[in-house]
């Protein structure tokens, strides 16, 4: 099971009460499985993480797990394995910025 | 009796006004959408409880958002909005060929028999339309296949498609707005497009008939004679009796003819109403007073509407989608300000009263008037 921790927002839009969702993955962990099973399991979320046609991730999100930025790991990159265990949670974080 | 519900997008959240059909006493909702900025939120005139939001920030994109009980509850609904290929470039700010490219939606515009049907206008400049309520969105491409659009640019915001009109009395017919390029027809139900910008004058072009190039800020049209359109333009207001093909401006004796809203009474259709701001640059009311001004001949003369609006230290805008009427009887008008005020008129705008304020900065106010 991976552990992933949304920005607050998008946990409002997708009704999350817990600060972490749950995310069942078929085969290896990585950003594209993990942001493919967060879609299925939350609609509203489609297209607000990563380009509809693209796939790219939004300019102003990044991934972190493990004290590691791992926003520039290609899509189909295995996620560590203390993410991909599930005793690290991978975070999605938004930028502080805009005001 | 009637009641009106009040439709208000801000940088930060959506609310809602409701009133009786007296407009006296007026409730505003908690905010919908905290967070997000709310270019335009709309319904349905088939089904009033049918409601549309468009939902924009810059960390996660687009959202549109849809309710089914006039903004009890609302549910996200398709964001997939997918620009067709095979257009080609547009000439960026440096000359340079820019690839098109979606960004979001400013304006939506419900049809006027079908609550699962809307349109919506997009930045960079694009028209699309849902047939299902907005779970799938699918792009006109002819609009931006016309000659013109390579040479279309972005003003200082944006290269974005801000209004829609529909004809009531013709299926077929739409018109569009695209900033700063100007205003477009289509005859065949957005298979093809043309540009109606005949009589527009811009100082800042130099050819003096150019086809395009035009910063339109609003058009508007009385729903009983759709082949008459009203139009604030960067500079000057404008109107033209042939569904476009010509405009003559009809500024008048406004204090400035710089401006971005305009509405039309919903009963008098030659009575118009337009808030003048002041310069390209300090947009704000001129000598700081907040004045409507409307016509009844449909522009040339004009009569300041001041009572109830601060005439002193007042440094607002109100923006292009900013201002909506009702269809009661007086009609009502209804503006919104960066300044996060609301006001509005239960007498065609003879009188005012401010019904909300301290919101975020207003972008987008609609009336809708519910049995």
């Amino acid at each position: 099971m991976i552990r992933l921790i949304l920005p607050a927002q998008l946990r409002a839009l997708a009704r999350v009460g817990s600060v972490e969702v749950e995310l069942r993955i078929e085969g290896q962990a990585t950003q594209r499985s993990v942001l493919d099973a967060l879609e299925a399991q939350y609609p509203a979320l489609r297209g607000l993480l990563r380009d509809h046609v693209s796939q790219r991730r939004r300019p102003l999100l990044r991934f972190f797990a493990c004290q590691e930025d791992l926003s520039h790991e290609p899509p189909d990159a295995p996620l560590p394995q203390a993410v991909a265990s599930g005793v690290e949670p991978l975070i999605v974080v938004a930028a502080i910025a805009g005001g | 009796m009637n009641s009106v519900r009040v439709l208000v997008g801000t940088q930060k959240c959506a609310f809602v006004l409701t009133s009786d059909g007296k407009r006296q006493r007026w409730e505003l909702s908690s905010p919908h959408f905290v967070g997000w900025e709310i270019y335009h939120l709309t319904g349905s005139i088939a089904d009033p409880n049918r409601l549309y939001a468009s939902q924009y920030n810059s960390w996660f994109g687009q959202l549109i958002q849809r309710s089914n009980d006039g903004g009890e509850t609302w549910e996200p609904v398709g964001n997939r909005f997918v620009l067709e290929g095979g257009i080609g470039n547009y000439e960026g700010y440096d000359g340079t060929p820019q690839a098109w490219e979606f960004k979001r939606i400013w304006h939506l515009e419900p049809s006027l028999t079908d609550p699962d049907t809307i349109y919506s206008g997009a930045e960079d400049a694009a028209l699309f339309r849902s047939t299902d309520g907005g779970q799938n969105w699918k792009e006109f491409r002819g609009l931006r296949a016309h000659h013109s659009a390579r040479r279309w640019q972005p003003g200082r915001t944006a290269m974005c498609l801000h209004t829609i009109l529909l004809d009531p009395t013709n299926a077929r017919r739409f018109f569009i707005a695209v900033m700063a390029a100007g205003v477009f027809r289509t005859d065949d139900a957005g298979e093809t497009w043309c540009a109606i910008n005949r009589g527009l004058k811009s100082q800042y072009i130099a050819d003096p008939n150019a086809e395009v190039g035009h910063c339109v800020h609003s058009i508007k049209m009385h729903r009983t004679r759709p082949h008459v359109l009203f139009m604030q333009k960067h500079w000057d207001v404008m109107r033209s009796d042939n569904a476009g093909d010509s405009w003559q401006e009809v500024s008048g004796n406004l204090p400035s003819d710089f401006g971005f809203a305009i509405a039309v009474h919903a009963h008098e259709p030659e009575t118009i109403y337009v808030v003048p701001i002041k310069s390209e640059s300090e947009h704000f009311p001129p000598e700081a007073k907040l004045r409507v001004y409307r016509s009844r001949t449909g522009g040339y003369e004009w009569e300041p509407l001041t009572k109830g609006l601060p005439q002193n230290d007042c440094y607002v805008n109100v923006l292009r989608g900013a201002m909506g009427v009702d269809s009661l009887d007086p009609c009502g008008i209804y503006f919104g300000t960066t300044g996060g005020e609301v006001y509005a008129s239960a007498d065609g705008g003879d009188t005012w009263m401010l019904i909300a304020q301290r919101l975020p900065p207003i972008v987008s106010v609609e009336a809708q008037t519910l049995p």
